[in-house]
């Protein structure tokens, strides 16, 4: 068998095994929807749904300001999946094991990370209903852009979140430095993510959107080339 | 197989390991050749469990080399990995995934194309056919030890390192890992067994290594190892 085909059939290994646990278990899926609902929901409270938008736009604040809150919603939400898909390791020394299979490691991160970005699709698939039944957004018109950015901006959180998830699975206090070691470097992700969503959704009258989407693909090239060059040092006890 | 020059199975040299301030072993030396049976003897805390760790390359040596079959682990680790199969006193299965699921996956990830008869084959040695799609979740800690001896032994490799194999087995189980350690030194595997069961590795190895706070403390044939001051202290944790 070729190594590279041999490589692959491990990557799908970990993909399946990983789905298929997410699937019986439902730890992370879960936790991720029922967290996202309940921020979709308390950005509404808060913010007020009758409350007009600023004098430039159309519509209400909820409605303006939506692209930012649902992705803010998914990037919190977002943590929990890959920090789920290293802890499931854990439970019984799954992570020597990993360890220990002979072959290459970059074959580990990649099945992690096409299974963490299924499950945050999966995710998003599901809160984007949501949060246009709360803020009165009319998604559906808009669904092939929406989803072309959330595809983009999943891959890349989900590839530094997998490489910071692994990064921190040994350590006690993992679930406070995830968050604070990824989100600084997810800004551009973010930010990206926010205005090409904000464009989709309230038009983009000055073409820009092509140059959000351009940095967001940039940006996935980026993190993917650094994580799976530095991943195999990263799984080192 | 591609042999070591020395023709030594497994050698460490120097071995040291320091975890935070403390050291879980202070320069270890040995060699191992192919086909014997070892066994690794120790109280708590000696650092069996390190060493076996550090010979499967799951951890690193704060100190020393070790070598497979002439291969420095620290130079090529992937070529040790193939090579030396480790049964942690920690089975590394998932707890959602049925018995035959937890074989499939191991078998995917050694590379091995292993058909669905073959690990329901393997499941049947260690006594679990009958529950072969049955989630790990609901298995008790010996079936689950049972398992992973049966998930050990997948990727058949030349050098099987047991850490505490006899936990929580039955009688019947007992004499599987029994049976597993015949058949390998019928094989010419060579097979190092760290365990608390003092008479069983007396038993069923040749040689004894005693570990006592990260040092080595007897290496012999286990027909000495009764006369020896190591086993006066052994008396005493055992």
């Amino acid at each position: 068998m070729s190594s590279a085909r041999h490589e692959w059939q491990r990557v799908w290994a970990v993909v399946r095994k990983d789905l298929l646990i997410e699937r019986r278990a439902k730890a992370a899926f879960n936790a991720m929807a029922f967290f996202a609902g309940l921020v979709l929901l308390t950005f509404g409270f808060a913010l007020g749904p009758d409350v007009p938008a600023g004098e430039a736009r159309q519509g209400t604040l909820l409605q303006e300001l939506a692209p930012g809150l649902l992705w803010v919603t998914i990037l919190f939400a977002g943590v929990l999946a890959v920090d789920r898909s290293f802890q499931l390791e854990l439970e019984r020394g799954g992570l020597d094991a990993l360890r220990l299979y002979p072959g290459d490691r970059k074959a580990i991160y990649v099945g992690k990370l096409i299974a963490n970005v299924t499950v945050m699709l999966v995710m998003e698939i599901l809160v984007c209903p949501i949060a246009g039944i709360l803020y009165s957004l009319d998604l559906w018109p808009r669904l092939p852009g929406l989803a072309g950015v959330a595809i983009l901006a999943t891959t890349g959180f989900a590839a530094m979140g997998t490489f910071y998830a692994a990064l921190t699975a040994n350590l006690r206090a993992r679930q406070v430095l995830l968050p604070l070691l990824m989100f600084p470097v997810l800004l551009p992700v973010i930010l990206a993510a926010v205005k090409a969503t904000d464009l989709v959704m309230h038009g983009d009258p000055m073409n820009q959107l092509g140059s959000w989407v351009k940095l967001l693909g940039a940006v996935d090239v980026l993190f993917l080339t650094t994580c799976l060059l530095v991943f195999e040092y990263v799984l080192e006890e | 197989m591609r042999s070591s020059p020395t023709g030594a199975a497994v050698e460490a040299a120097g071995l040291a390991k320091r975890y935070g301030r403390a050291w879980a072993l202070r320069g270890i030396d040995l060699r191992v050749g192919p086909g014997e049976a070892v066994a690794l003897l120790g109280p708590n805390g000696s650092g069996k469990s390190t060493l076996l760790r550090i010979l499967a390359t799951a951890t690193r040596p704060t100190r020393g080399e070790v070598r497979v079959f002439g291969v420095s682990s620290n130079a090529d680790g992937d070529a040790v990995r193939r090579r030396v199969g480790l049964l942690s006193d920690r089975p590394p299965l998932y707890d959602e995934l049925t018995a035959v699921e937890n074989l499939a996956f191991a078998a995917a990830m050694y590379g091995l194309r292993v058909l669905d008869d073959r690990l329901r084959a393997a499941l049947a040695t260690v006594g679990l056919a009958p529950v072969a799609d049955a989630r790990v979740r609901t298995f008790s800690q010996g079936m689950a030890q049972r398992l992973a001896l049966a998930r050990a032994m997948l990727q058949d490799p030349d050098v099987v390192l047991l850490d505490e194999p006899y936990n929580a087995l039955d009688v019947e189980g007992l004499k599987l890992v029994d049976d597993l350690l015949a058949r390998l030194r019928a094989t010419g595997k060579t097979a190092i067994l760290a365990t608390h069961h003092i008479a069983k590795g007396l038993a069923q190895c040749d040689r004894v290594i005693a570990l006592r706070g990260g040092r080595l403390t007897y290496d012999g044939p286990t027909a000495s190892f009764a006369t020896s001051p190591a086993a006066a202290e052994a008396g005493a944790w055992a």
